[in-house]
Formats: C-alpha cells, sequence, structure tokens
C-alpha cells in the first residue's frame, strides 16, 4: 500500500500552498504544540533563536518558554531528559542540532528509550520525536555531513523516518510526534530549501515548482511504514530515501529509464510489501544511500529482497553509497554518490 | 616514548620526569584495618541551614558529615528530625524486612532459584529512611542496591520475588535481570542496567512536573563510582540549569565492585563537592545514621517542592557485602574492613537508639526479625508455586516480540512465528508454559 502525493488535490483541504522543507517542519511543530499540552520541544538554539537551520522560529514566542526551549549542549543530558519526560507522561521532541552531534546521546536512547517500553512491560513508555539534520551537500566536513540511519535501524524498538518532500515532512512528523515509540526523524538538510538533482554545480531549483510542496493546513498525517511511490515504471525498481530520491528520480529522467523509484519514508518500519511488489513487477533492483557502504541500510534492503524476491530477480541487486571514509571537506562531491556513480549502476542493471 | 617534536627538549634535560598515579586503596586482602583517617565528626554539631538558603550556604555541609545519632545513641542538634516513636518502629520494620529479604533471596540464588541477586546490606537506611521523607507519590530513580524503597512504599514482596525468579508471575514478563524492578503504582522508575541513566532522566521527570505546575518532586540514586559517568554531569547541568525539582543522592558505599572510590575521585575531594562546581545546593550525611538520613532527604525534599531547587545528598556508607551473588570480595579489600567501619550498622544503631529512648526491647526486636524471616519464608513459598529461573514456568514464547514496539511490525511477526515454530521442533508433545 502505497500513496502518491502528486495524485492529491490542493483543493481538497483549502487554498494551494507551497512550502519548503523547513516551513513544513516547523508547521508541522507548530500544529502538534498548539493541539497537546503535553507535546515540548527543546534542544541546542531552539528557543528564542529558532533554531540554526530555522526549523523551531518564531515557536516560543507563540508557545511559551516551557514549551519551546534551549538546552545545554549536551546530547546525553538532551535524550536523557526526554526520556524522564515521556515517563511523566510529556510528548517531547528533541532536536539534535546535526546527526553527527547524536553520538553521545546513544546511550540513552539505544539502551533507554528504545529499551523502556520492553524491560517495563510497557509500564513506562518513551514517546519521543528526535528530530535531526543529516546527510552532506552542504560542503559540512566530517562533523556535519553524515548519515547515521543504519545503527537506528539496528537497534530493537526504535523507529526511523526519514521524509523526502515537504509535505511528507509535515506529514510524517506528525505521526511520530503522535506515536507512542521512540522515532529517530532524519531531516535531509540538502534538500531543506529545494530537491537536489545530484549536480551540484546548478543551482537550487526552490521547493515551490514542484507540487510535493503544497502543505495543506492544519492537522494531518502519513502513516510510519507505508513508501511512496516518486515515480512508476517498469525497468527497475530503485530503492531510496531522502535526498537521494532526487537525485535518482534526475539520473533516471536523464538517461531515460522507466524506473520505478520508491521513496522508503522510514526505514523502520519497511513496507516490505511495497518493495516486494516492485521488484516482482521489474526484476531488477538499484538501491540508493548517501551513507557509508559497509553496514549500511542498503545491506539490510539488498539482503531482503534477495531473500524474498530472488526467482523474480533478473539481475543481481546494486547498491550505491557513500563510500567508506569518513565524509572529506574538499572532496565532497566525490564522495557523494552522485550521478555517475548511480548511471553506471543502472547501466550495469539495463545491460543484464 | 612517544617521539618528539623536532625542536622540542631531549629526554634527559633537566626537568623531573612526569608520574602517573594510580589510585590504591589503603588496605588488600589480610591488612589489618584502621580507619582512623576518617574524620567522623561530633553528632548533632553540624549547622543547618533554611531549606531556602542559596546554594552556596551549604558549602561547608559538602565537606561535613551531618550525623544526628551520638555514641550516647540519641539524636542531637538541628537535624533532629524529631521523629515520633512510631515512625521510627516503621523505619525499624522496613529495615528487618529489607534485611530478612536479601538473606533469604541471597540463599535462593545460591540454591539455583535464580541467576542473580544485589544486597543491599549497612546500606538499608539510604533507600528506607530517604524514601520515608519523600511524599508515596514523589517519583524515584533508583540505581540497583534501593529495594528499601519498594518495601518501604509497601510493594508486595511476591511481587519482588516473581520478578528475582523471571517466572510466569514475574509482571515484567522475565525480561529484565533479577532486581531490575518496575513499579509505576508505585512511583518506582523501571531499573536500568546501565549505570547512572537514570540520573538525567529523573531530571526530566521532575522538569516536566515543573512545566505542568504538579506538586511532586523526583529523586535519583546514584553509585559514587557512577558518578563519573557523563550521564550524571548532564543531569547536574539540567538540575542546576532549570532549578529542577530533584534529589540527586550519591551512595558513596567505597566499593564499585572491586574498584575503590578513589577511582571516581575521592581521594581529592568528596562526592557532595560535586554540587558546588554545579550550583546545587550539596550536603554530606552519614548514610549509616538513619536520622541524618531521613532530615537530609527532607531537607532537600522540601526545597525542591517549594521551587528552592535541586540538591545533591552525598550518602557516606559502606557495601557491607559482595557487589552481588557474582561478586567475592574476599579477592580484593580486607575482610576487616566491614567490621571496623566508624560509622557502624544502620539497623543497630536505630535499634539502639529506639531502645535509648524507651520505645523498643532487645525481645521485641527478636520478636520483628523472626516475623520478618517467616513473611519472607511464607511468602518465597507461595512465588515458587509460579516457578524459578528454567523450569519452564516463564511467559510465553509470543511475549518475547511483544512490547518491542507498541504494534507489532511484519518482520517481528516473521520472527515471533519462527520461534514458535522452534519450540514445536524442539518439544512435539508441548510442554507447559508455551
Amino acid at each position: 500500500m502505497t500513496t502518491d502525493v502528486k495524485k492529491k488535490p490542493a483543493a481538497e483541504t483549502g487554498t494551494e500552498r507551497r512550502l519548503n522543507m523547513i516551513e513544513a517542519i516547523n508547521e508541522a511543530l507548530d500544529v502538534k504544540l498548539a493541539e497537546d499540552p503535553d507535546v515540548i520541544v527543546m534542544g541546542e538554539d531552539v528557543g528564542y533563536f529558532g533554531g540554526v537551520f530555522r526549523a523551531t522560529a518564531g515557536l516560543q514566542e507563540k508557545h511559551g518558554k516551557t514549551r519551546v526551549f534551549d538546552t545545554p549542549i549536551s546530547e546525553c543530558g538532551i535524550i536523557g531528559v526526554a526520556v524522564g519526560m515521556g515517563a511523566y507522561g510529556l510528548r517531547p521532541v528533541p532536536e539534535i542540532q546535526f546527526a553527527d552531534y547524536i553520538y553521545p546521546g546513544l546511550d540513552q536512547l539505544i539502551s533507554e528509550a528504545a529499551r523502556l517500553r520492553y524491560r517495563s512491560a510497557a509500564e513506562y513508555i518513551a514517546p519521543m520525536t528526535v528530530r535531526s539534520p543529516f546527510g552532506g551537500g552542504i560542503f559540512g566536513g566530517q562533523t556535519h555531513s553524515q548519515s547515521p540511519e543504519a545503527i537506528f535501524a539496528h537497534v530493537s524498538g526504535l523507529k526511523t523516518v526519514i521524509p523526502a518532500t515537504p509535505y511528507d515532512a509535515k506529514g510524517l512528523l506528525i505521526s511520530c510526534i503522535e506515536d507512542n515509540d521512540p522515532v529517530i526523524f532524519f531531516e535531509p538538510k540538502r534538500i531543506y530549501n529545494g530537491p537536489f538533482s545530484g549536480y551540484y554545480d546548478k543551482p537550487v531549483e526552490p521547493w515551490k515548482r514542484f507540487d510535493s510542496s503544497i502543505v495543506p493546513e492544519g492537522h494531518y498525517t502519513i502513516p510510519l511504514g507505508k513508501a511512496r511511490i516518486a515515480r512508476e515504471g517498469e525497468a527497475m525498481t530503485v530503492l531510496a530515501y531522502g535526498t537521494m530520491v532526487h537525485v535518482a528520480e534526475a539520473v533516471c529522467e536523464e538517461k531515460g529509464i522507466d524506473a520505478d523509484i520508491l521513496d522508503l519514508r522510514t526505514i523502520v518500519p519497511l513496507d516490505i510489501e511495497a518493495i516486494e511488489a516492485s521488484v516482482e513487477k521489474t526484476g531488477k533492483c538499484l538501491i540508493v544511500h548517501e551513507a557509508t557502504r559497509t553496514s549500511g541500510f542498503g545491506a539490510e534492503l539488498s539482503a531482503l529482497v534477495t531473500e524474498r524476491c530472488f526467482y523474480h530477480l533478473e539481475a543481481p541487486v546494486e547498491r550505491v553509497t557513500g563510500f567508506d571514509t569518513p565524509y572529506p571537506h574538499s572532496l565532497e562531491w566525490a564522495y557523494f554518490p552522485g550521478p555517475v556513480r548511480i548511471g553506471e549502476a543502472i547501466d550495469k542493471l539495463m545491460e543484464a | 616514548m612517544a617521539d618528539r617534536p623536532e625542536g622540542s627538549a631531549k629526554q634527559g634535560s633537566n626537568k623531573p620526569a612526569l608520574e602517573l598515579h594510580v589510585p590504591e586503596p589503603t588496605y588488600r586482602p589480610g591488612d589489618p584495618v584502621d580507619f582512623a583517617h576518617i574524620t567522623v565528626p561530633e553528632a548533632g554539631k553540624q549547622p543547618r541551614p533554611d531549606e531556602n538558603c542559596e546554594a552556596i550556604e551549604t558549602s561547608p555541609l559538602c565537606y561535613d558529615l551531618v550525623r544526628v545519632l551520638g555514641d550516647d545513641n540519641k539524636a542531637h542538634g538541628p537535624w533532629d528530625p524529631k521523629l515520633d516513636a512510631e515512625t521510627l518502629r516503621t523505619m525499624m520494620r522496613n529495615f528487618a524486612m529489607v534485611r530478612a529479604f536479601d538473606e533469604r533471596m541471597f540463599r535462593g540464588q545460591r540454591q539455583g532459584k535464580t541467576s542473580f541477586y544485589m544486597k543491599c546490606t549497612g546500606e538499608e537506611a539510604t533507600s528506607i529512611s530517604a524514601a520515608m521523607a519523600l511524599a508515596s507519590d514523589d517519583m524515584v530513580f533508583p540505581s540497583y542496591r534501593q529495594q528499601g524503597i519498594l518495601i518501604t512504599r509497601g510493594y508486595p514482596l511476591i511481587e519482588m520475588i516473581n520478578q528475582i525468579y523471571s517466572n510466569k508471575g514475574d509482571k515484567l514478563k522475565g525480561r529484565q535481570l533479577p532486581i531490575m524492578y518496575s513499579s509505576r503504582e508505585h512511583s518506582f522508575f523501571s531499573i536500568s542496567g546501565n549505570l547512572a541513566t537514570q540520573t538525567p532522566q529523573a531530571v526530566g521527570w521532575a522538569m516536566a512536573s515543573a512545566i505542568k505546575g504538579d506538586s511532586r518532586i523526583a529523586a535519583t540514586w546514584v553509585g559514587e563510582g557512577s558518578t563519573a559517568e557523563g550521564d550524571f554531569h548532564s543531569a547536574c547541568t539540567f538540575a542546576t540549569v532549570y532549578n529542577a525539582p530533584v534529589i540527586l543522592n550519591v551512595i558513596n558505599n567505597q566499593w564499585a565492585i572491586s574498584s575503590f572510590s578513589g577511582f571516581a575521585g575521592a581521594e581529592r575531594t568528596t562526592f557532595a563537592a560535586r554540587a558546588l562546581g554545579y550550583g546545587l545546593a550539596g550536603i554530606r550525611v552519614d548514610g549509616n545514621d538513619p536520622l541524618a538520613v531521613y532530615a537530609a532527604e527532607k531537607w532537600a525534599a522540601d526545597r525542591a517542592r517549594a521551587n528552592g531547587g535541586p540538591t545533591l545528598i552525598e550518602h557516606f556508607t559502606y557495601r557491607a557485602e559482595g557487589h552481588s551473588t557474582s561478586d567475592d570480595p574476599s579477592g580484593y579489600r580486607s575482610a576487616q574492613e566491614r567490621d571496623e567501619w566508624p560509622l557502624g550498622d544502620p539497623v543497630m544503631r536505630l535499634k539502639r537508639h529506639l531502645i535509648e529512648i524507651g520505645e523498643w526491647s532487645e525481645e521485641q526486636q527478636e520478636e520483628l526479625d523472626r516475623k520478618c524471616v517467616e513473611e519472607v519464608k511464607a511468602v518465597t513459598k507461595e512465588a515458587e508455586k509460579n516457578g524459578i529461573l528454567g523450569h519452564g514456568l516463564h511467559h510465553p514464547f509470543r511475549t518475547m516480540f511483544e512490547d518491542v514496539f507498541e504494534e507489532l511490525p511484519w518482520h517481528l511477526k516473521e520472527q515471533s512465528e519462527q520461534a514458535i515454530r522452534e519450540r514445536e521442533t524442539k518439544f512435539p508433545e508441548g510442554r507447559p508454559g508455551a
């Protein structure tokens, strides 16, 4: 079961408004803060200033400083207090300023938030949504560019969500905040302002030129665990999420490949039905992510497709990923899995 | 020696060679013990500032030791909480019950009824007397040696034993290591097993209570050894930044498994003094003095409840037994330490005080101890009907997959089906508890 945002008429929910991803995220937070007095937003620089990427701009002024506030520079503390707040009955939405900074909070996420429901037999839960910008392509160097989603996908008890459009960002974030399990919400910062084709030398096309930036006002949700068909086709299945959905789309467009592109949206839980249906239809599978290759989430996807769709496959599954190195500052575009790397893999699959 | 950058002074210049200090405890196995170096101030001599004082005014208390019960077994000075005899007898009943419970569970582990147990012998006051100073709905975030809180709050012994046996009556469905209790009904947070993680969580709960304008406060317990964890630093920072209504209890029982408190910094300063750098109120209390522990905890609770902010309390005590049933302290510390501990035993001190004030007798103590032993024995037998660890009376297989998430996703459904297939292969005739 999948949904296709392009088919959603804007008129259905009122005036057509086009937002970029930051505005959509800000609106999701605003909607939940207004609706639910138990929602609180906190993180480094998120209060008065409104966040280094402006995702929380205006929220403190509107909802008050005990609902939206700055925190000490302590990811362990931010996640740790969020666990305690969840035990009290709040729904904290902490921001970790960059995904690269999340590691000091890992014990609180992996050993505490993710396990609390299980170890207490559901006496206590950790209904938190950890928002964090991730991914490269902004000259962030090796500490502002990483994509650590596979670390979280490996942990039982955590959900991991990655939006690829403003419409999805708002609907998915509202779903995450309403979810009773801890969720990691990674925001692909390269596409905050517009989708990215992979051609870094071309100017960014703003979101408002794309229909997936039509964002309804007020409350709506997109269920976790349901993929989006970004492009329907027959030639091959492309599995991607975040920034790479757009890069894959652009490359397929350029090469004239009739690909079936699935935007996974959430990697845990994963929409296995959509993946199976697509691979059974196309017989070929390309997996694209920006994260490092070894033990990346692509390895899991490749294994699942091979285990479950082997007799439908006409060629070995292809993976296109970042290299197994830190994200280098000056050689960012040599690292990034751009059109050349993706194109090569597509050619290989098409020749098979 | 590591290479030096070119141009830096060569080894052998007249600069002294640097030395690394690796802490060493005063006594090792077989050593005669003399704790003369531990300063034990006279009971009743420590000043008691107003609960609403500035945090800085508590600084002298961070290097002192708040004591109420003197060598004469009487209560002295401004910290005397002036508890009525009935409350003192309740405290004694909780002490006796925890001791009887610890004895029985320790033996149960040795008899193979469970995998693991941890006693709190010698540290009873730091949980029982402290918990009695809190409101029953104040939220506690304990570490693993605070069974006294549950007993104080009237948590049924059978639930504790079911959990320790991981049997089919275990409310935690056999998922947690023994003694890692959880009881929302008793405002007792789920014990992690990872160290110090509960400290920022307690602060977060307290922040939430303040955000909501509630009147309940939070309290957490952490061993002196695990104050070295970053979580504890985060907890202190967040507590002070948001003036959170929380009490941070540091149980300095001198030993973290085989590492003495020096490996957490005790050679240089007190744990209470950590409060000063953060701007928290701090108190160092004789953790084996039940009245002093009660008074310090009450002071901190009253302060927190009046929006006066957080307090860090160091309970100076001694871990009289091994770290757990998996530990043998005779391999790393002198067996004499326990007998020579200058602050005595909290249970004996309370008993002598009750007798001194004419509210108790040796006969009553014997009667109480006997009753507690009998009650624990009877409840243990009852719990054993639900099974003991490894004897089949566990929770059904499918429960292994529940509560990972609120709803079961497809991959866990598939794995659950596999677990059931495996069971059918192993036990084709079926087996109880399946």
